[in-house]
């Protein structure tokens, strides 16, 4: 099985130790995952804001980096569900009939992690070791646009040494929603400030989701409420071992 | 005697003003919460809840996608009941039809049946200018009327207002539109409607004109349905003489089988209760018994438009049960006014453009950005209209509409992001001169983000250029 890695472009430029705790977390599961180096970003950002045409380009060299993999692996649900619910919008619109083949072709192998994990490679416990007190934020995309239901959930229970905490209010919103978060940065502080409460609440040392962008949007309204709740992305948690703790 | 949304500033200014209320705020989110936890209860209970939600939004996209068959059809049907039927294009058309039908009845009154569409078109405004007064019955509905305020959520229009306000609202206004409220009016529910059913009654037995919506309008049968909870809508549909019934054309379903999903489906959703209280039917005229002269005035005003459009269309299916505003983290915040309509909340910030176009008016394009896409009104929607999709949809439009011009900063920004983008070298070396989300961030405005929000700090180095240097972590990761 190929297997490919897309890192998306915020991990790519932010938290590249997220793509590298896929990659550690992987091939201790004995998937080797090869990272198309073409790849850029899904077009969420231009799709999600209306500028469709501004996408066409963007998906063209989304397929053209992933076309002939068996599985295309991201540690993003928002960034999953662009690609298998949203491309073949761009690509129709496109009138570009072989982009609309190679969108058909590609979006159905396209897997957040914990649905590439539990669904394809049959795994919930993944031999992680994690001695913190954390809490869950299902994000938005992962919970309804993918339904990747419990998965997450049954990973980290497995988890060494962990202990978990229910979040109070998990499934609502956190407030980012991509350009939401700018233009109408009034309302997504409101929702994440609440978000935030609820966290705080939980007395978490480390809240945990699926997706960077939401993260970098709660771990922004806790850093400056000074709460010193961390945010870790699930493959970071995940990939931790008893040798390497992080 | 209500105010109007003419005028309401562009979403996100709205929603900061809305944003600074906190009592506005704690009323909502209490009032909200509770009604979400009480639908979701008796959604539970209901194991095929999902195929009614199959069969609820078949039963009316049928009815849509043989629209004209259908209308056709409820003329006839409702005129061999003795109805007079009325076409309007537009909302000036049908307040006209309605207001001639009370003046050749010389009503200087009429008593309305809570209804969306008659707010939707104006007509107490417009009957006011005729000399008209419309009286609404329901009780949410009076809050607002002698507030003179704006309805804010669909099934609840007073739901930012808590009782206390209330209370002073009934002392200081009821005595000039009727009965007053009564020397030691208190603020307990009981005691609010009390005075509410006294102040109303006289009304009901004086008034001439009945003024109703409808929330079915069964073609086969040429019937029409209300349902409520308090039974004020009864009381206008069979005391007054006259009867003039404005519809909406995505009301129509053809059978009245029909009405089976829609009535099991509605409750739930809307007031999470299991069967509604009051289901009122009228099929044209029963002599001697109920008004003796029943108008229907069938309404466009926008929704061949929306019937048009291939994604939005959709939103006609639309029962006004208020489940996606209950549930909208966005409207739970900023509450109703915001939306500038008198649809508000996820089906609002659809409908408002699909009933009117975008691309001439900021207030009505800035409502397909106000909804962070989170997805939750599509789960609660009884008929699953899948309010995400069209929000992206009418985003496209808007971004359309406006391409041509100077560009927006947001334009060159999103052309800028798709030449880096189209490239992964351009993207690279992009990385290199800095993190890019701090520069998609920075270009949008640093306040935008930064007001509340710390950024991350940029890493020394990408994934791309480790995954390179190190040959994917094979190599010594130093
Ligand atoms: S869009 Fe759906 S959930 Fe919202 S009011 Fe209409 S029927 Fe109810």
């Amino acid at each position: 099985m190929r297997v490919a890695l897309m890192v998306t472009c915020i991990n790519d430029a932010l938290y590249p130790s997220t793509g590298q705790a896929v990659v550690r977390l992987l091939r201790r599961l004995g998937v080797e995952v090869e990272f198309p180096q073409a790849q850029t970003c899904c077009g969420q950002p231009m799709v999600n804001t209306g500028y469709l045409d501004e996408a066409v380009p963007v998906l063209r060299t989304f397929v053209d980096a992933f076309a002939g993999y068996d599985a295309v692996v991201t540690p993003s649900g928002s960034c999953a569900g662009s690609a298998r619910h949203q491309h073949s919008i761009v690509a129709v619109r496109s009138g570009d009939e072989a982009l609309q083949e190679a969108v058909a072709e590609i979006a159905p192998k396209v897997y957040e992690l914990s649905e590439f994990l539990v669904d394809v490679l049959g795994v919930t416990d993944v031999g992680a070791y994690y001695p913190h007190r954390v809490t869950y934020h299902p994000t938005c995309h992962s919970l309804r646009m993918l339904g990747v239901g419990d998965r997450p959930q049954r990973l980290l229970e497995a988890v060494r040494g962990i202990r978990l905490v229910g979040l109070p209010g998990a499934d609502e919103c956190c407030g980012f929603g991509g350009t939401f978060a700018v233009k109408n940065a009034d309302t997504s502080i409101a929702m994440g400030a609440d978000k935030a409460r609820h966290i705080r609440g939980t007395g978490a040392e480390i809240v945990v989701a699926g997706d960077n962008s939401c993260l970098t949007h709660i771990g922004g309204v806790l850093s400056r409420q000074r709460s010193g709740v961390r945010t870790v992305h699930l493959a970071e948690i995940l990939a931790s071992t008893e040798e390497v703790t992080r | 005697m209500t105010g109007t949304f003419v005028g309401m500033p562009v979403f996100p200014e709205a929603a900061r003003e809305a944003l600074a209320d906190s009592q506005l705020r704690h009323n909502l989110a209490h009032a909200t919460s509770t009604i979400r936890a009480k639908r979701a209860k008796v959604v539970a209970e209901v194991p095929d809840w999902e195929e009614l939600r199959l069969a609820g939004a078949a039963v009316k996209e049928r009815a849509l996608l043989d629209l004209e068959t259908q209308l056709v059809r409820l003329e006839e049907t409702l005129t061999a009941n003795g109805a007079t039927v009325h076409w309007a294009r537009d909302a000036a058309e049908a307040n006209a039809i309605v207001a001639g039908i009370a003046k050749a009845h010389a009503a200087t009154e009429v008593v309305k049946v809570k209804s969306m569409v008659t707010q939707e078109i104006g007509l107490n405004e417009a009957l006011a200018e005729e000399g008209i007064a419309a009286w609404e019955t329901d009780l949410a509905e009076l809050i607002v009327q002698l507030g003179d305020d704006l309805p804010s959520h669909i099934l609840v229009p007073a739901i930012h207002r808590n009782r206390a306000e209330i209370r002073d609202i009934f002392r200081s206004k009821m005595g000039a539109a009727g009965r007053p409220a009564p020397d030691d009016l208190t603020d307990e529910p009981a005691v609010l409607a009390a005075a509410a059913r006294e102040h109303l009654r006289e009304k009901f037995l004086r008034a001439k004109v009945g003024v109703s919506g409808a929330n079915f309008a069964v073609a086969e049968t040429g019937t029409l349905v209300v349902v409520e909870s308090e039974g004020n809508g009864r009381m206008c549909l069979t005391l007054p003489d006259v009867l003039v019934s404005v519809v909406g054309i995505e009301k129509v379903v053809a059978r009245w089988e029909d009405l089976d999903p829609m009535l099991r489906l509605l409750p739930r959703s809307s007031t999470g209760e299991r069967m509604n209280p009051y289901t009122s039917m009228w099929s044209g005229i029963a002599p001697g018994d109920g008004p003796q002269e029943v108008h229907v005035v069938l309404l466009d005003n926008g929704r061949t438009r929306a019937l048009a459009d291939e994604v939005g269309r959709q939103a006609l299916r639309c029962i006004r049960c208020s489940a996606c505003l209950n549930v909208c983290p966005v409207y739970e915040r900023t509450g109703g006014h915001a939306y500038g309509s008198v649809y508000p909340g996820p089906i609002g910030a659809i409908l408002n453009p699909l009933l009117k176009g975008v691309g001439h008016d900021d207030q009505i394009d800035s409502l397909p950005y106000a909804s962070s896409l989170c997805g939750a009104c599509f789960e609660v929607c009884p008929v699953r209209i899948d309010i995400p999709s069209v929000l992206v949809d009418q985003r496209a439009q808007v971004v359309d509409a406006h391409r041509g011009g100077v560009p927006k900063p947001e334009a060159m920004a999103m052309k800028g992001a798709a030449y880096v983008l189209k490239r992964s070298r351009r993207l690279s070396a992009l990385e290199r001169l800095t993190g890019l989300g701090m520069r998609f961030a920075r270009r949008f405005g640093p306040t935008a983000w930064t007001g509340a929000r710390d950024l991350p700090d940029a890493p020394g180095e990408s994934f791309r250029d480790w995954w390179q240097r190190t040959d994917g972590g094979r190599k010594d990761d130093a």
